[in-house]
């Protein structure tokens, strides 16, 4: 461990706000990439499920 | 020579089926690397002797900025063979991958800025690594509009293959605007032919963070291409007993 204490690991000796800007919003953009494709996915077998419904009615 | 893997290649059933298994070993290899990376880089590699910690921004930056790279070396690789094979998932392949590459130009030049602010004194410059990377971004981005704009498919792809073969002379501007020019960039930390600059506990977490990189952005490639292959060939019938099939789990 390179910190002595936790509050020393947030801190990050004055340089805190850069590394922990970075750091979260690049975990947002990462997260948002899985996230988009996983929604689209089930948008798009909601949609599927909906015709194939239709079409068994009909 | 063997070509017959080179056409299963092309055949999306196929790449649907493959992929599917390979998925959730890539998906648990990316989160894994990527979680002992961060951690690695934030708490346990030591400080920068000049940096401090904010050199730590380092772990996102570079393997960002790589992917950002070589995705786009990828997408014109992607256009050659569509324009030449005339492979459907190859089109497939090159406008799912776009928008990560996008994005991950997007955290390269976010992490720079913000990492450029306490150690050169700006969030931005215009010089020659900078302004390449954020031409990379607008090449993306034409991708993309060119992408969505042409509603004939077989146009676009034409049109994207053309533009992404094209853009990649900006790939080699990137690579050695660092060497070319006098900038305030650092020089590159990854070199294959030369022992790496910094010392190896620092260097370590940051190929562990790469190889996670590129697991995480094979991961959502794949899943993005496969839903695109969903869409696409929505009257194959193996699509149709596949989507059945997720139906009737979902519901």
């Amino acid at each position: 461990m390179n910190f002595l204490s936790f509050a020393d690991f947030i801190a990050m000796g004055n340089h805190g706000v850069y590394v922990w800007t970075s750091y979260g919003i690049s975990l947002a953009v990462l997260i948002l990439n899985v996230a988009l494709p996983v929604l689209a996915r089930r948008r798009y077998l909601q949609d599927e499920a909906r015709r194939l419904r239709r079409e068994e009615s009909k | 020579m063997n070509w017959t893997w080179f056409h299963k290649l092309g055949s999306p059933k196929w790449f649907y089926e493959i992929s599917g298994r390979w998925l959730p070993w890539l998906a648990w290899a990316a989160v894994l690397l990527v979680s002992v990376g961060v951690v690695w880089g934030l708490a346990f590699a030591p400080e920068d002797y000049q940096q401090g910690n904010s050199f730590r921004i380092i772990y996102i930056h570079v393997p960002a900025a790589f992917l950002a790279q070589s995705i786009y070396v990828m997408l014109a690789v992607a256009g050659v063979v569509g324009l030449v094979w005339k492979m459907k998932l190859a089109d497939v392949a090159l406008q799912q991958a776009a928008p990560i590459g996008a994005w991950m130009t997007f955290i390269a030049l976010l992490t720079g800025a913000v990492w450029g602010k306490p150690t050169w004194g700006a969030w931005w410059v215009w010089d020659a690594r900078l302004t390449s990377m954020l031409i990379l971004l607008f090449l993306y981005f034409g991708i993309i509009a060119l992408g969505q704009a042409i509603s004939n498919r077989d146009s676009a792809a034409k049109a994207c293959a053309v533009l992404a073969i094209v853009g990649v002379v900006n790939i080699p501007i990137i690579k050695y605007s660092v060497e070319w020019w006098n900038t305030l960039h650092q020089p590159a930390t990854f070199t294959v032919t030369e022992k790496p600059a910094m010392p190896i506990e620092m260097w370590l977490p940051l190929l562990v963070m790469v190889i996670g990189f590129y697991c995480f952005f094979t991961v959502v490639l794949l899943m993005r291409m496969r839903l695109e292959v969903l869409r696409r060939e929505s009257r194959a019938s193996w699509v149709k007993n596949e989507v059945k099939a997720l139906v009737g789990n979902n519901s």
